[in-house]
């Protein structure tokens, strides 16, 4: 689905922060800050509030740590007990190491395939930019062009952006 | 983004308040009456509590020493509020080398028990007269070539000496950096940072076997200075914690903020996890392996101290763990001094499961020796760590990277 968007191009962080901060002030609604590394403090400015990845983390952190306790207890304990240097077969101290990393393998192999499907960063997915060059040099805000004011073009150029009017799917 | 405001950071000096200064006073006083009756009633027990607290102590300001070198050594920026903190630690350590000579002393004069291997005769297979010895313990006897008090005294001396001095010198390039600003003094504090580094880590492998190991002297594990190096880290990061968040509420250190503080609980957050790490890595291959002759440390201490041996678990890891978890837990300076105050009562929990066992055994129990004689040696350190931090300007003002503190931040 392409939209209509206007773009604001900027060549340094300093005057994009400075124009997220005013053009939010001035009650505009921004679609996205596209930029080629992290800006301290655009965060804040777009008024994000904080990432729910922590909470998948959680999630997949239980999931792998009950996965890994009851495949021990079940290999070990119900399907093939062996006596291993005298300890009881279900001998719960044996199984920390091994449910310590299988939580963190899952932890961290769930969290990171949650973030690639929740940013549409699946092999063979065309990237949704508006402009190559926001991987290089340009740093890039984009206002859905519907619920844009008629002055937003020209006070993007007053705050020191080249503005563009872009058909993109974003 | 504060990098584009004119930043001026200038020289600060501290001055203990009146109330500190009281409250020192009050903590010797206790350790001095603790000490006297101390000796008069359980002179066993005495002792066991001097090393303890002479060792825990020790801990605090060699880790003040080693904080300082490796935030040199790797040129960071953000830990410029906490460095002289740090610095004043070390200046402890002439105090812990004048506690460890009287331990050496009272320990090659008889006076203290504590270490089995210094009995006397008990290395000896024959009496004079040739008869077999009852004493006789075959396996000290192979150990006492390490342990024995001319070569430990000689050990400690060297130790003690090359401390001392790399810390001198440290502090020496530090204070001229405040007059003359620059890099020459920064780059001689990272050399002898560099220095310091390795020789802390041969150091203290052997000075844990010497004072703490050696405590349980037929038994061994090779973790075992990794083990108490997380813990006296761990101890010295929230001592640090809870310094700078009293000077922050007394006014002083203007640009230390919540991003410092966060950067430093998430040091103490990842060194609990380590310290439990470690902790595990020690008893599970002892658990694994069933050697009765390593097994019996932990037999001793989960007959006489079972509850304290799981709380040790639950306050050094359990609880920080989650404690700490989240961003806002460290970046909230009286929640992070209250979990740092947790922390320091934890290490002296987990270094009393270390050295009662071996000493006083099922005889310990916790009571006004111990209180009382760590609150003396608290006063001492305190004394001695605000009369350095006095002594000097409380920031290193002139330092190249101080802006880069000040406008610090963590995204």
């Amino acid at each position: 689905m392409t939209k209509k968007y206007i773009l604001g191009l900027f060549r340094d962080e300093v005057p994009l922060l400075h124009a997220v901060h005013e053009l939010r002030k001035e009650g505009n609604k921004i679609h996205e800050v596209y930029t080629p590394f992290p800006v301290h403090g655009l965060d804040e400015a777009l008024g994000y509030k904080r990432s729910r990845l922590p909470r998948a983390g959680f999630l997949f952190g239980c999931l792998g740590g009950t996965l890994g306790l009851s495949m021990q207890a079940w290999m070990l304990g119900v399907d093939w007990p062996m006596n291993i240097g005298g300890k009881p077969a279900l001998a719960w101290v044996d199984f920390v190491p091994v449910t310590f990393e299988l939580t963190v393998l899952i932890t961290a192999l769930g969290m990171v395939a949650t973030y690639l499907v929740a940013s549409e960063f699946i092999p063979g997915n065309e990237p949704k930019i508006p402009d190559p060059r926001i991987s290089s040099d340009v740093f890039c805000i984009a206002i859905p062009a519907e619920d844009a004011s008629s002055s937003v073009g020209s006070r993007l150029r007053e705050l020191g952006a080249e503005v563009q009017e872009k058909e993109v799917e974003l | 983004m504060g990098s584009h405001h004119a930043v001026e950071i200038k020289e600060e000096r501290y001055a203990p308040s009146s109330r500190l200064t009281n409250i020192i006073r009050l903590l010797i006083g206790i350790g001095i009456v603790t000490v006297a009756a101390g000796v008069y009633t359980d002179g066993h027990r005495f002792w066991a509590n001097y090393l303890l607290n002479n060792w825990f102590f020790l801990g605090l300001s060699l880790a003040g020493v080693l904080f300082v070198s490796i935030q040199s050594v790797s040129n960071a920026a953000w830990s410029l509020g906490y460095r002289r903190i740090a610095e004043a630690m070390g200046a402890y350590l002439p105090w812990a080398f004048a506690g460890f000579a009287v331990l050496m002393i009272s320990t090659s004069l008889h006076w203290s028990h504590l270490y089995h291997w210094a009995h006397h005769g008990i290395a000896e297979e024959f009496l004079e007269g040739g008869q077999p010895n009852p004493e006789y313990d075959p396996i000290i006897a192979s150990k006492v070539p390490y342990l024995n008090v001319p070569f430990m005294a000689a050990r400690m001396a060297v130790f003690f000496g090359l401390w001392i001095l790399l810390y001198r010198a440290i502090r020496k390039h530090s204070l001229l950096e405040d007059q003359e600003g620059g890099l020459l003094r920064i780059r001689r504090i990272k050399t002898l940072a560099s220095i310091f580094l390795p020789v802390f880590a041969v150091t203290w492998a052997m000075s844990t076997w010497d004072y703490v190991m050696s405590v349980d002297t037929h038994w061994y594990s090779t973790i075992f200075w990794v083990y108490h190096f997380a813990a006296a880290w761990v101890a010295a990061l929230s001592f640090m914690a809870i310094v700078a968040v009293l000077l922050k509420k007394a006014g002083y250190l203007p640009h230390l903020n919540d991003n410092h503080l966060h950067d430093l609980g998430k040091f103490m957050f990842a060194f609990s996890i380590f310290w439990a790490y470690i902790w595990v890595s020690q008893f599970l291959l002892i658990y694994y392996a069933n050697i009765p002759e390593e097994t019996i440390y932990f037999q001793e201490r989960l007959e006489h101290f079972k509850i304290p041996f799981f709380v040790n678990v639950g306050v050094n890891f359990v609880l920080p763990f989650f404690l700490l978890m989240t961003r806002g837990s460290k970046r909230q300076a009286n929640y992070l001094m209250a979990v740092a105050i947790l922390l320091i009562a934890g290490k002296y929990l987990d270094l009393y499961l270390g050295i009662m066992p071996g000493t006083v055994g099922g005889h310990a129990h916790f009571g006004w020796m111990e209180i009382g004689m760590f609150a003396g040696y608290t006063g001492l350190f305190l004394w001695v760590v605000t009369r350095a931090l006095a002594s000097a300007s409380i920031i290193q003002h002139r330092h190249p990277y101080i802006r880069e503190y000040a406008t610090h931040e963590v995204m």
